[in-house]
């Protein structure tokens, strides 16, 4: 039976005789449809010569011709050399060894090329000076492919020909008057510094300053007061039994980086015995997080500790620190006694009297960490002459300046007054590759070419020397910096023949050196004229200026981020895109403070409601300098009054809109000095950050990071400290390995290659070359901050950061058991904002061997091979995403968009200059399908292809990933387990191995290795 | 019914006529092989004879081992060409000069110099083995005129007889649809006229008694209106379906290039083996389109095709001696050659053939695995290579096709350390003694998807 009810919408209604509800009943919408907003307005529409019936026209006209193109194949040209080099074979990779060196990264390197083009960097493992690869030496292939790059020379801002410049400055360098000064980035080149020489003999009055962006100014200068040369201490972690470090991230860019590679060694434990690292610090960096023992303690105090650790070791002053920490530091200190010439203190305080304390602590120790015959020289750079330089300028007196390599107007501190004392120089010239901040205001441009294009050599240690040479021909109308220096300075040779007529005494042979890339010797070259006398050091006064620093409220720590380093790949959107492997924040910096003090100062870090994370806006000022609008993350473990800042942000000049992020905090960087006590205030509005992980505890499961000490590692059986997981069978428990607690068959394994990777938790320092390696080899795509911001970043390989929500991972463990069920979510989730523990984990597709997401592909798109892969075919997925969902891993990536050739997603696959760093092996893949990590078959199946057809069996440890060769530090290996003599056996075979989540049964061929830590009596 | 009948019977007449028209037709076009003489050999034994200095037969056969590589008779090479030269030189001189010309131009021996910086000095190979009667005896090859083109206007006008014949045929068939056009146009007039008399002598023309028509008897069959149904259905299903799985695939795709290449001249008739032009097939998952330098490497002295009259002649009907010069003409000139100086002038036009094998962009296969490896024959997968004068593409290049081959091909083992163990692990676990590609593990989506 129907019924009679009457519905009504509002009260209104029930009146009979409003006349709303007539109204209403007469309109179909409430509001009358903007039409004239979608149409354009009504006098253009009806002048248009278009009718209906038209458009309809061109709709079927357009629709048929669609479909009548589709029908036919387009027609595909191929262009074969003319006359095809020798060495090149259309299809097949070649590698050459060169060097980074752009002032602030310096490194050797392997190159490969694919047809001509550089696609991949790697490091080079001949290379003894430990440099290793960073994230940024990886992604610095991309910056070659960068469309900002400047396209050949300029007057004015016009383009001109080489002869025309060549011509202009010439004549203008004769004419000018006063000093002529070269303003480069520290080179490191002997050849380059004979070249400065020359072309200081050809023109009268030529001044050569170094500036690094930067500076390493205080640990130079107590070097040379120490030692006699201006360098940097070289330090061998891997002979290290203690590490004490004082606000020294020495696993980052601390004293031009590096040095993780040695440090891993010595912390996989050997014989039962691993290195112990006592870290204070105030900022949370990677390096703290790797501690043994973690001390936040703010900058001001830092300077106290360290002048309390020499108090204790060689003497002096007594510790005025407050009993606690005073007990820390005389437990350090016993440590470092009884390591003997095993201890090591390194310091990050930026200021000469700290440094000069700490190489009299580690000769006190007699420290044989520290390389004392061969020390680091890719760090020259003298604060104080930059400044006398711009005091010149404003003076009058420079009539000449060309800058190289540096960006001063955007990388000083007092960037006014260069830019002031700049206009009254008569000759700017800017040897640049992008027309940035500094070019901008040069007279004339010299557009230099990228160091994949250059000839070089580089001087990484006083021993090692490493070379440049190019890996293609440049790409736009540009010269680099040396050839054009030898040109004005009226030589005819190119500077290849330069180098090699620099080094024709002093190497045996100079192919073998360009082949290997680097070599041993002693520079050719004098060294540039030594800087005046120098003071020699006094001790006493050092440590009294130390101990009596002042304090502040807020105490400021600029640090360099993995990413982005000083900020000269800005324009990089791998690197914009890399996530910081503490905060896991990608595309931007930010003020980094604990959680008191942001209480303190009602500032918030909330998460909205689609995930996402936004922060609270704050203004910073130190002395006059004000930077506006910093948003805020609330940093666990930070140091109570210590706040960090991460420099090389906020870069406007030739970088693309996408990247223009974050805040520039060079105006913060008073005197060169990373520390900085900074007044804070709150300022209006939220950020929007875009945070890959939000979750930032394991909530007290112990399947995911396994964490021991080294004293229960020695001591106990293995399953206490690493138990295989049980289920419950038959009523028994039996381990999650055995063949019947499985659900499915075995696959057979035995035969032919079986890859496994192992990822060694200790050896990891969590430093993302691995990422960047991965996006290289793979064709992975930068998707842009604002889809990041809804977890759409396509990483397919992820390095996560897990904090303890206690002081240690063990006792969240206990916590989730004792605690009453409801208390725990505020417990466990949540990081302890104190002093968390933190764990590093290298998350990528486990290629399980009962993988979850091969048995709900409704079309069998992603399916098991015999070599122990989990395969996806692309061109098979129809987008069900049915994989992600069960994935307990989380590793698969879904292409949301179409991310190449693509407006919308403006970066490197959106340009035919971008698109060449592409990999030729591997699909670009389109939109709606899901993409995960392929364990880099298309690497595999080479070693392999390579074996059969030079008729071998492959070699012991010849099979390897991206991420696998990325990892210097070694904590990624990867092998075949069918070969007996392979590494990885052993590591499948060490104690220290688990898989991720094994409970679950997945049977991962990624294992991982329990993160041992040396806590000890700490 | 009966004239139903004999309608159908003139139907079935004209069809069998036109075919039988047809194969005439094509008999008339098949008919014009020609044989061409061989002129050349009765040339040179009438110019031996003419010729009083020397054997130029003998001759012949010392200037093709010796000199061919660098010398051409009637055209500038390496070297110069010959024939002339007994004008340009006294013979005394020549001894000299072949024995060793070195020496010639070390005495400073004017004429020797300016032909060595003439030729870029590139020095001659001194042939001190050779007497002064086998150097008379290539002269006397080398002095013979040029054979006046004489066979090649017989071949060409054979060349014009048989396409004379091609035109016939086509006069013949609009004849013949005359005829046919004609007899239906008389036939209708006959029927016309046979219906007059009928109607004029009276005759009652059999009226058809109307029946039910089929059609309509058809529908009414609700039986045979499904069972058709279903029959077109399946029978459009299986159209639609074989349609749509031929598009993307280009089978016979044979597309027009820049230069016509024949692949029939190179492989076939002078048995140019693949890999040496498609070098990185061996190293490389690319067979490599050749780049020009490698062409140069025969074409420097190759810059014609033996004409017809040759008994190794490249020359077809469909394709003269003209058309194949022309086409090696533009290799030198997309390459930057001068073959009046014999040198490079620097100024090269890359060539864009177009791809004829188009992988998509997800499936990775790699050429040095199947040949190298595999040591899969070329042919097996781009058929007859050495036949196609247009370079088309045989195989279907779908995923069946390939999955087929690799479920029935037997990797070969033999001689190759890799597959030693392997070999013997599988073969234990199979029972068998040869293992196929699908057995190792060649069918897996992501060996050739990732």
């Amino acid at each position: 039976m129907s019924s009679n009810k009457k519905y009504w919408k509002s009260v209104e209604e029930l009146n009979e005789n409003s006349p709303v509800v007539e109204k209403l009943r007469q309109n179909e919408f409430v509001e009358e449809i903007p039409t004239d907003k979608f149409l354009g307005d009504k006098d253009s529409l009806e002048s248009s010569a278009t009718s209906r019936r038209d458009f309809l026209k061109f709709v079927g006209f357009s629709t048929a011709a669609a479909s009548l193109a589709a029908c036919e194949g387009p027609v595909t040209k191929t262009i074969p050399y003319v006359v095809q080099p020798e060495r090149i074979v259309p299809g097949v990779a070649n590698y050459y060894a060169t060097t980074m060196a752009d002032g602030f990264d310096f490194a050797s390197v392997l190159v490969k090329t694919r047809e001509g083009r550089p696609i991949k960097i790697e490091s080079n493992k001949l290379a003894k000076a430990s440099l290793g690869a960073n994230a940024r030496v990886h992604a610095s292939v991309l910056s070659l492919y960068d469309n900002k790059r400047l396209k050949r020379p300029q007057i004015d801002g016009e383009d001109v020909s080489w002869e025309e410049l060549d011509r202009q400055v010439g004549g203008a360098l004769r004419s000018v008057g006063g000093q002529k000064v070269l303003l480069t980035s520290t080179m490191a080149s002997p050849s380059t510094s004979k070249l400065i020489n020359e072309f200081s003999a050809k023109y009268a009055n030529v001044k050569h300053v170094v500036y690094d962006a930067i500076s390493e100014d205080a640990a130079l200068d107590a070097y040379q007061m120490k030692y006699g040369t201006r360098a940097l201490a070289n330090y061998d972690f891997s002979k290290a039994g203690v590490i004490v470090s004082v606000g020294a991230d020495f696993l980052a860019d601390w004293q031009a980086g590096g040095n993780d590679v040695s440090y891993a060694k010595s912390r996989i434990p050997k014989n039962g015995k691993m290195s112990r690292h006592i870290q204070f610090e105030g900022n949370m960096t990677q390096t703290g997080a790797k501690a043994d023992k973690r001390v936040p303690v703010k900058p001001s105090q830092q300077k106290a500790v360290l002048a309390a650790i020499y108090g204790y070791i060689v003497g002096g002053a007594k510790s005025n620190l407050s009993p606690r920490l005073d007990d820390i530091v005389v437990k350090a200190v016993r440590q470092l006694r009884d390591a003997g010439s095993k201890a090591v203190v390194v310091s990050g305080i930026t200021d000469v009297n700290a440094q000069l304390l700490v190489l009299a602590i580690n000769d006190a120790l007699g420290s044989e960490v520290m390389d004392k015959s061969n020390p680091k020289l890719v760090r020259q750079g003298n604060a104080k002459q930059v400044q006398q330089l711009i005091k010149d300028m404003n003076a009058g007196n420079v009539g000449a300046l060309m800058v190289a390599g540096v960006n001063p107007a955007y990388s000083l501190p007092n960037v006014e007054a260069f830019k002031a004392g700049l206009r009254k120089v008569d000759v700017s010239i800017a040897f640049s590759m992008k027309k940035d901040e500094t070019a901008k205001l040069c007279k004339y441009i010299a557009a230099t070419s990228h160091y994949l294009e250059n000839w070089g050599d580089v001087q990484l240690t006083k021993k090692d020397f490493s070379l440049m040479q190019p890996t293609i021909r440049p790409l736009f109308d540009t010269r680099q910096f040396q050839d054009t220096l030898l040109k004005w300075s009226g030589s005819e040779t190119n500077y290849r023949d330069y180098i090699k007529q620099t080094w024709s005494g002093s190497i045996s042979s100079w192919n073998e050196a360009l082949h290997d890339g680097v070599f041993e010797a002693s520079s050719p070259v004098v060294s540039e004229e030594e800087l005046g006398a120098v003071a020699t050091p006094n001790y006493s006064t050092a440590l009294r200026d130390l101990a009596t620093s002042e304090e502040s409220e807020f105490e400021l720590t600029l640090y360099t981020k993995v990413g982005m380093g000083d900020g000269q790949q800005a324009n990089n959107p791998w690197l914009q895109e890399f996530p910081d492997p503490l905060t896991r924040v990608s595309w931007d910096n930010y003020l980094v403070i604990s959680k008191a003090d942001a209480d303190k100062l009602d500032l918030e870090n909330p998460t909205v409601s689609n995930g996402a994370l936004n922060g609270s806006y704050v203004n910073l000022k130190v002395g006059d300098n004000v930077v506006k609008n910093v948003p805020i993350l609330i940093q666990p473990g930070q140091a109570k009054g210590a706040v960090g800042l991460a420099l090389g942000y906020g870069k406007k000049e030739a970088v693309q809109k996408e990247m223009q992020v974050g805040v520039n905090a060079y105006p913060l960087y008073k005197d060169f000095n990373a520390f900085q006590n900074v007044t804070i205030e709150k300022a209006d509005g939220i950020h929007e950050f875009a945070c890959v992980q939000l979750q930032s505890t394991m909530a007290g499961r112990d399947d995911i990071v396994k964490e021991t000490t080294l004293e229960i590692f020695n001591t106990e059986d293995k399953h206490h400290w690493n138990p295989t997981p049980e289920v419950d069978y038959d009523h028994n428990e039996i381990s999650v390995r055995e063949e019947k607690a499985s659900l499915w068959n075995e696959f057979d394994r035995e035969i032919g290659h079986h890859f496994n990777l192992s990822i060694d938790l200790n050896a990891c320092t969590g430093c993302g070359a691995c990422v960047i390696a991965c996006h290289s080899e793979n064709n992975v795509p930068v998707v842009g901050k604002d889809e990041v911001r809804k977890f759409r970043d396509m990483h397919w390989l992820r390095v996560d950061r897990y904090y303890s929500s206690a002081d240690t991972f063990k006792q969240e463990q206990k916590d989730l058991e004792d605690l009453p069920a409801f208390e725990t979510y505020d417990k466990i989730e949540n990081a302890s904002y104190d002093n968390p523990e933190v764990a590093f984990q290298p998350v990528m597709c486990q290629h399980c061997n009962h993988a979850p997401c091969e048995t709900v592909c409704p079309v069998a798109a992603t399916s098991h091979g015999r070599q122990g892969q989990n395969h996806m075919a692309y061109n098979r997925c129809v987008g069900t995403r049915y994989c992600a969902n069960n994935c307990p891993y989380k590793v698969r990536r879904f292409n949301w968009f179409l991310y190449n050739e693509n407006e919308e997603f403006d970066y490197h696959m959106n340009n035919d200059l971008g698109r060449m760093v592409l990999n030729p092996d591997v699909t670009v893949r389109s939109r709606g399908v899901m993409e995960k990590c392929s364990m880099c078959i298309q690497i595999t199946q080479k070693t392999i292809l390579d074996a059969k057809r030079d008729g071998r069996v492959v070699g012991d440890d010849e099979f390897f990933t991206a991420c696998s060769r990325a990892c210097d530090q070694g904590a990624m290996t990867f092998g075949d387990i069918n070969n007996k003599n392979s590494e990885i056996v052993e590591k499948k075979n060490d104690e220290r191995m688990y898989h991720l989540l094994e409970s679950i049964g997945t049977k991962p061929n990624v294992m991982y290795q329990t993160l041992v830590k040396n806590t000890g009596d700490l | 019914m009966e004239k139903v009948n004999t309608r159908h019977s003139i139907l079935r007449l004209l069809l069998i006529s036109i075919v039988v028209l047809f194969s005439f037709s094509q008999n008339l076009l098949a008919q014009d092989e020609a044989a061409p003489a061989d002129q050349e050999e009765s040339a040179d034994a009438k110019a031996a004879a003419s010729s009083a200095g020397g054997d130029a037969a003998k001759g012949k056969e010392l200037f093709n081992s010796l000199c061919a590589s660098c010398h051409k008779r009637y055209k500038r090479s390496t070297g110069p060409a010959l024939n002339g030269v007994t004008s340009r030189h006294d013979k005394d001189w020549l001894y000299r000069w072949v024995k060793n010309s070195q020496a010639l131009i070390a005495a400073g021996d004017a004429e020797a110099v300016a032909i060595y910086e003439e030729f870029n000095e590139t020095a001659m190979t001194p042939f001190p083995q050779l007497s002064n009667e086998d150097i008379d005896n290539i002269l006397a090859y080398v002095e013979q005129p040029k054979p006046e083109p004489t066979a090649n206007v017989q071949a060409n006008a054979g060349g014009g007889e048989s396409s004379g014949g091609g035109v016939s045929s086509d006069i013949i068939l609009g004849v013949l649809a005359f005829v046919l056009l004609l007899l239906v146009v008389v036939l209708v007039l006959v029927n016309k006229t046979l219906n007059r008399f009928a109607a004029a002598s009276g005759v009652q023309v059999q009226e058809k008694e109307s029946r039910k028509p089929i059609w309509k008897a058809f529908v009414e069959n609700q039986f045979l209106v499904i069972v058709t149904a279903v029959f077109l259905l399946l029978a459009g299903g299986y159209f639609v379906y074989g349609y749509l799985m031929q598009v993307g695939v280009d089978q016979g795709y044979a597309p027009v290039q820049p230069i016509h290449y024949s692949h029939r001249i190179h492989a076939g008739d002078n048995e140019i083996e693949c890999k040496y032009c498609h070098s990185s097939a061996r190293v490389s998952k690319t067979s490599g389109v050749p780049s020009l330098n490698v062409c140069m490497n025969c074409h420097k002295s190759i810059s014609e095709v033996a004409d017809a009259s040759s008994p190794n002649t490249s020359v077809t009907e469909e394709y003269s001696k003209e058309f194949y010069d022309g086409e090696i003409a533009k290799l030198y000139d997309a390459v930057g050659w001068d073959p009046s100086t014999q040198s490079y002038t620097g100024e090269s036009k890359p060539v864009k053939w177009v791809r004829i094998h188009n992988l998509p962009d997800f499936a990775y296969f790699n050429h040095s695995q199947h040949v190298s490896v595999a040591g899969v024959m070329c042919q097996e997968c781009h058929g007859p290579v050495e036949e196609m004068e247009i370079m088309r593409q045989y195989a279907p290049l779908t995923m069946g096709w390939c999955i087929n081959c690799h479920r029935k091909t037997n990797v070969k083992m033999e001689g190759n350390e890799y597959y030693e163990k392997i070999h013997d692990e599988l073969s234990k676990k199979y029972g068998v003694e040869t293992l196929t590609a699908a057995q190792m593990g060649a069918t897996e989506c992501g060996k050739c998807h990732y």
